[in-house]
């Protein structure tokens, strides 16, 4: 047998030849493993004489314990290596990911959803109603009755007798006033039709209404709200003008403008004091409560945000329109 | 209403910026729409070109009285805090002692009727080019003078007048309700059918004009005229109001007369065209001649305003005294009263019948800019942030996280595209739909996602994926139906091009899994059951009806081979819909605590006959598996090679676990055990080992 210098030396050169981790366990095997060499020199010290047996066996457990250490460095650079070899597989980060790519929200549902939103803060709930409606509801009750010349201001979409496509989202007024009473505040997103179409017209359109009747609203509070509104909605501090104007159902009437960037007044929606026609329409006392109501066309307000220059491509779906609003 | 502003500024004597005029008018509530240069091209005679500047106001209907450029100039005058006082018109001494006879049949309607003979005018004089141009301006056509001169009138003092040809008119004029069956031959050539509710300006041979709208052919002036017979009424709005939409004609006169005229000046106009007229074309004028029902016109009756009620609706503090003044401005008679004013309107104003109509008045006389922003003091309110009701957006925003887009699209759509859907459904119709495809209200999404993905696939856009929430419309008993409904269509490539390959189509499972989703977050994702069953725009064989307790709330399948050639489509589209009302009913979550134990798998291949939809396989493995069973899924269908003909190969794979302890190998294989029976029992199921 060789001597314990020549094993270690024998078993050194074994670790420092195993090229990977396998070949490594196979040396641990061959040298120290139950029927290892190394082991082998233990089992056979019971041979030896008692006077040689201490010292012979402190060389062996000495040579043994160099092979342990000896593996032990070589695993860990093996396994380091091992890492590097891995790691030396880079893939390109610069290829495109897998899997569906996320659509879009039509522009009119994100204006919308702002508006619902910015209102609800300050205490609107959400309320909606039929698309078709009732005479009675669409105009007689918000003071519009047959012959107006204000009928004329909306072209109307005529179902059966007595029934028409909503002309505004401000019949929800009447309806939620007449379920709940005063106090109230609501604000009403919903589709709106008109039998124009042209430019700056779409049979369809996108309107909020909002109303708050409470003890004591007046017109200072309405324009109050508006100017929180516009300034919360671009997110920047906007010029406004409130200019007297007519709807049958608000007295006195304004419509508001905004200042663009360019200086130019757009106008952005209409407003005003209910009616009290309104009012005693929902058995609600004008002289106990006062009230404002606004109405704004959405896709007006999307135009603005972000300058939308034609009307009718909120309508076209078309793709290239619609992803540019994910 | 356009007018010149030199018009304007001649009836104010002075001149006027044109800016400043019209934002302080828009301001004060007159629009004004448009400041533009007068096209000076409109000189027909070839004389020099005068420039001008014309203003083109967008008039509220309420405003009646400054449809003239007199009402205007009033409103110019008050906003600058000077009252316009009434203009001079010098009445015109009669040479001739002509009249002819009026009578007033309907008085409520028209209580007040001028007329005037004029004799022997030259027709063959034209108007001068100063009035022309004002007219033309003003949008109207210089035609003769006696027209010329009554339509400079309207447009100046507000008051529309009509000049017949006096030989044209038979006995005497009587202003009545028209009787059914009568017609009219009107100035356009157009014939009108009356109706009992119909003012007319009739002879004794009948009816001769639509009073207030339009007079009729027979008594116009003409070229040959030389003696007329003007005319210049009141005709009370509810009597006009209505009419002229009934006949498609909204003329300059309706629009006043629809409104409210000045009820007390028809004799001032007459007296103004008769001074214009004889300037223009001479004439020998008769005497004035005004019919009256004084009991019958317009009586503006005392309005209460409160100074605390104005204060508290406008959010001021005006005092008396600014209030009064403003009053005065606008000619509105004011009487003092205890908690403030007995006010009495002005006879040219119809819109002012309410406090809240006076509190207008004086907002905007004060300048809603000048009106302070108040906060509101509201007490504080908790909204209601519901679960049960799964949102819209939430649904929204889970489609688009998975690759669709929304899309509007309108509530109406084409009949026939309609019909090819919904074959047989009772559409809900428009009576007066702008166009055929857009003639009926939808029964249902489909038709305006078909056409969005045709739009877009119709522009190099092969892979759409679209989405829309919205209503649909059914006729029920007790009239319109109205729902919210969610639908969907996908078309094209499964995914986008990719780096590793081009990806197949997609196909029914891919937009069920979509469909799945939406349902997931409402917590319905085991209460629906997607049962196979035809649809007309679906293929047989591949569309399924979701249920939800024996209801249908939905379809999803592959568009029929029909409409897939109508589209012009060679691959297939995937379509959905859901009606949001029931499916979106959502279930709160009630936590129950996990399993903390091991759970065990065991797989089984069960050979059943081609017809024995999943659906059953999994609940005969449920209901065999017991309490035991976490959950049970298809790892794969195999058919072919070692599988008889008829039938297929679907493997299960059980996930068992119990909540209270760890599941021995020897209970797992009890259960399986008793599965396959129950497979082979129930299913005709053969097992492959």
């Amino acid at each position: 047998m060789a001597s314990p210098a020549g094993l270690l030396e024998q078993a050194q050169a074994a670790v420092q030849a195993a090229g990977d981790l396998a070949a490594l366990d196979a040396v641990r095997v061959r040298y120290l493993g139950r029927k290892g060499l190394i082991t082998a020199e233990l089992k056979g010290l019971g041979r030896l004489p008692v006077e040689e047996r201490a010292s012979a066996g402190r060389e062996i457990n000495r040579v043994k314990q160099a092979v342990i250490d000896g593996i032990a460095t070589r695993r860990e650079r093996l396994e380091a290596a091992k890492i590097q070899a891995e790691l030396a597989n880079r893939v390109d980060v610069t290829l495109p990911g897998r899997g569906q790519p996320v659509g879009a929200l039509h522009p009119v549902s994100r204006t919308g959803r702002r508006i619902v939103d910015i209102f609800g803060a300050a205490g609107f709930g959400v309320r909606s109603g039929p698309e078709v409606e009732d005479d009675f509801h669409n105009f007689t009750a918000l003071n519009i009755p047959e012959n107006h010349p204000a009928r004329a201001m909306h072209d109307t979409f005529y179902l059966d007798t007595g029934h028409v496509l909503r002309t505004h989202t401000s019949p929800v007024q009447i309806r939620a006033m007449r379920s709940e009473g005063a106090p109230i505040r609501i604000i009403v997103p919903g589709r709106v039709y008109r039998r124009d179409y042209d430019l700056t017209h779409t049979p369809m359109f996108t309107q909020v209404e909002g109303l708050a009747v409470d003890r004591g609203i007046s017109f200072a509070n309405l324009k109050s709200v508006l100017y929180e509104f516009v300034s919360s909605f671009f997110e920047r501090d906007v010029e406004l003008r409130f200019r007297p104007s007519y709807f049958p159902f608000t007295e006195p009437s304004a419509e508001v403008d905004i200042r663009s960037e360019s200086g130019k007044w757009l106008e952005i929606l209409g407003c005003g004091m209910v009616h009290p026609n309104v009012l005693r329409h929902v058995d609600v006392d004008p002289d106990e409560f006062t009230g404002y109501a606004f109405g704004m066309g959405v896709e007006r307000l999307a135009m603005l945000r972000y300058g939308v220059g034609d009307l009718r491509r909120f309508f076209e779906n078309d793709l290239r329109f619609i992803e540019q609003f994910r | 209403m356009r007018i010149d502003i030199e018009w304007l500024g001649e009836m104010l004597q002075r001149d006027l910026d044109p800016e400043q005029i019209a934002e302080q008018l828009t301001l004060g509530g007159l629009e004004v729409e448009s400041v533009r240069l007068a096209d000076t091209d409109t000189d027909t005679e070839g004389a020099p070109a005068v420039d001008g500047v014309i203003l083109d106001f967008d008039i509220t209907p309420n405003r009646g009285d400054c449809f003239s450029v007199l009402g205007i100039a009033r409103e110019v005058s008050a906003l600058n805090g000077a009252r316009m006082e009434p203009m001079e018109v010098p009445q015109v001494p009669a040479t001739v002692k002509d009249t002819f006879p009026v009578t007033l049949a309907a008085p409520e309607a028209c209580p007040r009727f001028a007329g005037r003979v004029i004799r022997n005018i030259r027709p063959e004089c034209h108007s001068p080019e100063w009035l022309r141009l004002r007219l033309e301006r003003a949008g109207l056509r210089a035609l003769h003078p006696v027209v010329d001169v009554t339509n400079y009138v309207m447009l100046e003092l507000g008051q529309p007048l009509h000049g017949y040809d006096l030989h044209a008119l038979s006995g005497g004029i009587s202003v009545r309700f028209a009787e059914d069956g009568e017609a009219l031959t009107l100035l356009d050539g157009s014939r009108v059918d009356l109706q009992s509710d119909v003012l007319v300006i009739a002879d004794d041979s009948g009816a001769i004009g639509l009073a207030g709208i339009m007079g009729g052919q027979g008594t116009a002036v003409s070229e040959s005229t030389r003696d007329v017979f003007l005319e210049s009424a009141f005709f009370s709005p509810d009597s006009i109001a209505g009419r002229p939409r009934r006949f498609g004609l909204h003329t300059d006169a309706s629009l006043r007369f629809e409104r409210g005229v000045d009820p007390v000046h028809q004799g001032r106009a007459i007296e103004r065209a008769t001074e214009l007229l004889l300037d223009i074309a001479g004439g020998e004028p008769g005497p004035l001649v005004e019919e009256v029902a004084a009991k019958e016109l317009p009586q503006r009756k005392p309005v209460s305003l409160r100074l605390k009620r104005l204060n508290t609706m406008l959010g001021t503090g005006l005092e008396p005294g600014e209030v009064e003044a403003q009053l005065g401005l606008l000619h509105i008679a004011a009487t003092r009263e205890k908690s403030g004013w007995s006010v009495v309107p002005p006879d040219f104003r119809f819109d002012l019948e309410i406090e809240e109509d006076l509190v207008e008045e004086i907002g905007r006389m004060t300048g809603y800019d000048n009106i302070p922003v108040v906060a509101e003091q509201s007490p504080r309110h908790v909204g209601l942030a519901t679960e049960t009701v799964l949102s819209e957006e939430r649904i929204a925003d889970t489609l688009c996280s998975r690759g669709y887009s929304e899309v509007v699209t309108y509530g109406f759509v084409d009949r026939e595209l309609a019909d090819a859907v919904n074959p047989g459904a009772d559409h809900v119709s428009l009576k007066n739909p702008l166009s055929q495809e857009m003639g009926v209200m939808r029964h249902s999404l489909w038709p305006g996602l078909l056409l969005a993905a045709q739009h877009n696939r119709s522009r190099q856009q092969p892979r759409v994926r679209l989405f829309e929430i919205g209503t649909q419309f059914v006729r029920g008993a007790g009239g319109v139906r109205e729902s919210r409904v969610l639908a969907g269509l996908a078309i094209g490539a499964y995914q986008p091009e990719h780096w590793e390959g081009g990806a197949r189509d997609v196909d029914f499972f891919d937009v069920k899994a979509d469909v799945e989703a939406v349902l997931a977050l409402a917590g319905r994702g085991g209460d629906i059951e997607f049962q196979p069953a035809d649809h007309p725009a679906l293929a047989d064989g591949q569309s399924a009806r979701l249920t939800l307790a024996d209801d249908a709330v939905g379809w999803l399948g592959a568009l029929h081979p029909r409409l897939q050639g109508r589209m012009g489509w060679k691959r297939p589209a995937i379509l959905f819909a859901m009606q949001l009302d029931r499916s979106a009913r959502a279930r709160v979550p009630r936590y129950r605590e996990y399993s903390k134990f091991p759970s065990l798998r065991r797989d089984i291949a069960a050979v059943v006959d081609d017809g024995v939809p999943a659906h059953r396989l999994l609940q005969c493995v449920r209901s065999a598996a017991g309490d035991a069973l976490h959950d049970v899924t298809i790892f794969d269908i195999y058919r072919g090679k070692g599988i008889d003909s008829g039938r297929k190969s679907v493997a299960l794979g059980l996930i068992l676990q119990d909540r209270s302890r760890t599941l021995t190998d020897a209970e797992a294989d009890r259960i399986v055990a008793s599965t396959t029976r129950q497979l082979e029992h129930e299913l005709k199921a053969t097992i492959r080992e």
